[in-house]
């Protein structure tokens, strides 16, 4: 049986106090964040886990490995292509898309 | 300003973890001048990585074990990078080494053909950390699935959870320090599913009881998760997970001496996430590149040889912490001292190396411990992806190694394209290197450590002309 004695989420376990939280976009509706947070985790706390689509398979795929090395969260931030989200600091009015394979369907390659 | 990429430095330290800040501080007492280059945007590595400023964090080391050193080398660097006596250059990627009377760093700062620097330092130290190892099962790529170490990260940084009833898999030290992290964070950790049963720890108990405070740090780790009912699973592995277009429960099944699921054995665990990792491996291209000799630790994996003084092979390039073996932030710290001490011309301190030699003896024990068993493959389906970049299933790289031929890694990824994608066969590597049957580990070659836009390197190959 658990005991929680605990607090219930990280931000009251370290007793963060944010500053007021902005806005990103993604896919079109707004996601709020606390500042201080990667893309990857604004849209973790938002409870998103997918924000790309595979080049072969067209699977889902979110963050995986958090630290830059495998790739896995990728996304368009802005118009551009192929950024790793997990290290990306989520900035106020940042544009997020889901990515579709490879990120340049614009280039029709 | 010392931080222009004009100005030569005695030593430039790769990496701002707890080895690497041990060896800048520790070279800048002794009157170097040190330019410490990190990828992130705060000095801790990934041991002590921690929330942004504008999170607020009142309490940060609840995060962490061992705070205090991290607040103490943080604190010293501060002071230095004051004097100027450390240049310190967060968020530089360094791509490759040249060596020579002053080595050369290159390192990437930004996507812009413009964004790059390069640091000039007679001696150089390697304090690269190490990423997670992975073993692929089936389901592995679904979103919620993420790596034990991963987990850590986001919630050490970004204060956030992947999920709210988290099963933690694998094997090694590191998912007991996830499971007890997540679940003080207010995660439901239902299980700790992991490979090994532990027996392998018995067989070094002179150096279990030469590190006492390793014995400690474990025992507060089962304390934690005892207090909050998770539930220990050895000699077990997650063999699936299920889900659409994310997770929504696992299998786990026992394992034989070999990592061999057991028939009968399988049970499903509903989760909405799954933090997962096989131990660790260190990052140590930018030394193998240059031909620096390497060995096999005892779990299998490649790490940069050093002398007693923490020298590799190559003149002026030293190493410390998880690139010479993975061992832990208490062992990268005495590592980065005696290091220090030694490119600086100085006799160490005789209780650093004693520290030293008891904690990489650890170190070894615990990779012997949690070794892969070569049964693992047996929970793979054909239709399982190995390579994640490349969507490579198990059953191409099998075709390519009984129908083909194939008999290393190389040739698998070349006939299949398993390890060429994104990541570079950091995720599918040692998974793909088992499938081939690989018969003996070797360091990857990746002439470039991480991604450089194409403008930077052209600025290079300028240069050289």
């Amino acid at each position: 049986m658990s005991i929680r004695r605990t607090p219930r989420t990280p931000v009251e376990l370290v007793g963060a106090e944010p500053g007021p939280a902005h806005t990103i976009e993604f896919d079109g509706r707004p996601v709020p964040v606390l500042p201080g947070r990667t893309i990857a985790a604004a849209l973790w706390a938002d409870g998103v886990l997918a924000w790309r689509t595979t080049r072969v398979g067209g699977r889902p795929r979110g963050a995986f490995c958090g630290i830059g090395v495998c790739f896995d969260c990728l996304a368009t931030v802005n118009g551009r292509p192929n950024q790793r989200t997990c290290l990306i600091p989520a900035r106020p009015g940042d544009t997020v898309t889901t990515q579709e394979g490879h990120g340049r369907a614009d280039l029709a390659v | 300003m010392l931080t222009s990429p004009s100005d030569r430095y005695d030593l430039a330290v790769v990496g701002a973890g707890p080895g690497g800040l041990a060896a800048a501080v520790t070279a800048a007492d002794h009157g170097l001048s040190v330019a410490l280059i990190d990828a992130g945007p705060r000095p801790g590595g990934q041991y002590y990585r921690h929330p942004a400023p504008g999170l607020g964090a009142a309490h940060p080391e609840r995060l962490h074990h061992g705070w205090s050193v991290f607040a103490d080398l943080s604190a010293r660097l501060r002071a230095h990078t004051g004097q100027r006596r450390i240049g310190y250059l967060t968020g530089h990627h360094v791509w490759t080494a040249e060596p020579g009377e002053y080595w050369r760093l290159h390192a990437t700062v930004g996507p812009g053909a413009e964004d790059a620097a390069v640091v000039e330092a007679r001696a150089v130290l390697l304090a690269t950390g190490a990423y997670e190892r992975q073993l692929p099962f089936p389901g592995w790529t679904l979103p919620g699935v993420v790596t034990a170490g991963g987990a850590q990260a986001m919630l050490k940084a970004g204060l956030v959870l992947p999920g709210r009833r988290i099963v933690v898999a694998g094997s090694g030290p590191l998912l007991l320090a996830a499971a007890s992290s997540l679940v003080a964070a207010g995660a439901e950790v239902p299980a700790i599913v992991e490979a090994t049963d532990y027996l392998g720890y018995a067989r070094g108990l002179p150096t279990l009881l030469g590190n006492p405070a390793k014995l400690a740090e474990g025992a507060g780790h089962g304390a934690a998760l005892l207090r909050h009912g998770v539930r220990l699973r050895r000699t077990s592995a997650v063999v699936e997970a299920h889900g659409e277009d994310r997770v929504t429960g696992v299998t786990v099944a026992r394992l034989d001496r070999d990592w061999r699921p057991l028939p009968g054995t399988a049970r499903r665990i509903d989760c909405d996430a799954v933090a997962i990792g096989h131990g660790l491996i260190p990052q140590i291209e930018l030394a193998t590149e240059l031909g620096a000799d390497t060995r096999v630790t005892p779990d299998g994996a490649v790490a940069l040889a050093v002398d007693g003084e923490q020298r590799t092979s190559l003149p002026g390039l030293w190493a410390a912490g998880e690139a010479c073996g993975v061992g832990g932030a208490d062992l990268a710290v005495a590592e980065g001292v005696l290091a220090a001490h030694a490119v600086s011309g100085r006799p160490a301190p005789a209780g650093v190396r004693r520290r030293r030699d008891r904690r990489r003896a650890f170190a070894e024990l615990m990779a012997a411990a949690h070794n892969p068993g070569p049964g693992w493959t047996g929970w793979l389906t054909p239709e399982t992806d190995v390579c994640r970049c490349e969507e490579v299933p198990a059953g191409r790289i099998r075709e390519a190694v009984d129908d083909l031929g194939a008999g290393d890694a190389r040739t698998v990824k070349l006939l299949t394209r398993a390890g060429m994608g994104w990541c570079q066969g950091r995720m599918c590597g040692p998974a793909v290197a088992c499938l081939a049957g690989d018969p003996q580990a070797r360091a990857d070659s990746r002439p470039l450590a991480c991604p450089v836009p194409l403008g930077q390197l052209e600025r290079l190959a300028e240069r050289s002309i």
